[in-house]
């Protein structure tokens, strides 16, 4: 595969961005692990969280076979933050299941969406890619939807705590379409159709899902910006020291 | 009041309290059970294979997906609530084998029929291919 310089620098970004998400909220929704809300949920969450983990290895994989970038594990643990190209929507810390389960929303249905499009890539790892785990990523956002209708049509509790999820996490999901300054060349090239196109997608996929559930989104909130171009909230570094904490114990470790 | 501390970092960030409240459940937190059924291939029977807690079907499905279908090879996946089951509580004494034990002629299982068949088989060929050399 010949690629420019240009297209080599506009696909990598891509990748970079789209790994660092799944690793960092991989990562957040496996800290659900065994605290969950019932038995059968803990098993469900934990299971999408162990796919991203394993979307996020694929991606690192590509960087490292087509694009001569270091090996996954080294990618995922031993880069310093401000390499870091994932969005803010992923860091914030776990902390009330209401939080994570509209982020989990949120950013599942814009990963669906964007793969979606990528399946007619012209960059061929990743149209491939995309095809291999569309199974799991319509589970994702199956998953999602169902819990998002069930608690928003349950207790006045439930909705009122959804609705207030919704506020909080909203301007931090609009900065996953935070644009790069490769747009142009991914559009001419066939490689991504870009982040303007896909929130349009995501807006338009999202508002009925929110409407049937009776939630509301706040007209005019402003995107939470910075994460794409490695400034990041202060949860990612302890984040990436906990995730890397054994690793870097002895990184030429054989497992 | 005083905080757990444990080697997981989770679970001290929960700022969790070591005198727990109590709560009683209320009505609408227990959730009913749905018994699934798995298919492993497309065409073939599905099969019981457990079940899980869930508020309603589709939640059901959710998690049976991830129950069952996560560790096999899985086609479609049955839930159904375990209480749309029908059953009887006689339901042992209706069966011949524990009721009437005299009556196990009925019980297809006890006709060793492929034994009958294998040894017929076997006298058939030893009267007729002897002549068949002659």
């Amino acid at each position: 595969m010949l690629l420019s310089d240009t297209s080599r620098a506009a696909i990598k970004d891509l990748l970079f961005r789209m790994a660092d998400d799944c690793l960092i909220l991989g990562h957040r929704n496996s800290e659900w692990v065994g605290i969950g809300p019932v038995l059968e949920e803990d098993i469900a969450f934990a299971s999408i969280a162990q796919d991203k983990l394993g979307h996020a290895l694929s991606l690192y994989t590509i960087l490292h076979e087509y694009l001569g970038d270091q090996d996954a594990d080294t990618l995922a643990f031993m880069r310093p933050e401000g390499q870091f190209k994932c969005c803010h929507l992923v860091e914030i810390p776990t902390q009330e299941y209401d939080i994570a389960l509209v982020r989990h929303f949120l950013f599942d249905t814009a990963d669906r969406l964007r793969f979606e499009m990528l399946a007619s890539s012209s960059f061929e790892p990743l149209a491939q890619l995309a095809r291999k785990i569309k199974g799991e990523i319509t589970y994702h956002t199956m998953h999602a939807n169902a819990f998002l209708r069930q608690l928003s049509r349950g207790s006045e509790e439930a909705r009122f705590r959804m609705q207030s999820a919704l506020n909080e996490v909203y301007p931090l999901a609009l900065g996953i379409f935070e644009p790069s300054e490769f747009e142009e060349v991914l559009a001419q090239e066939g490689i991504f159709a870009g982040e303007v196109a896909l929130e349009k997608r995501w807006q338009e996929t999202i508002i009925p899902i929110l409407e049937q559930a009776g939630l509301m989104v706040s007209i005019g909130a402003e995107a939470t910006l910075g994460g794409r171009k490695g400034y990041h909230t202060e949860h990612l570094s302890p984040l990436l020291e906990e995730m890397s904490e054994v690793f870097v114990v002895d990184p030429t470790a054989e497992w | 009041m005083s905080v757990i501390q444990s080697l997981d970092p989770r679970i001290t960030r929960a700022l969790l309290s070591e005198e727990p409240e109590t709560s009683q459940l209320v009505s609408n937190e227990l959730f009913e059970t749905y018994e699934v059924f798995h298919q492993a291939k497309t065409g073939a029977r599905h099969t019981h294979v457990g079940s899980v807690h869930a508020p309603n079907a589709e939640m059901a499905y959710l998690f049976a997906k991830e129950q069952f279908g996560r560790r096999m090879t899985t086609t479609s996946l049955w839930v159904t609530r375990t209480t749309d089951i029908f059953t009887t509580n006689e339901d042992a004494e209706l069966y011949i084998t524990a009721s009437a034990p005299e009556k196990e002629y009925r019980n297809a299982n006890i006709w060793k029929v492929r034994e009958k068949i294998d040894r017929f088989k076997k006298e058939q060929l030893n009267t007729i291919s002897p002549q068949e050399n002659e």
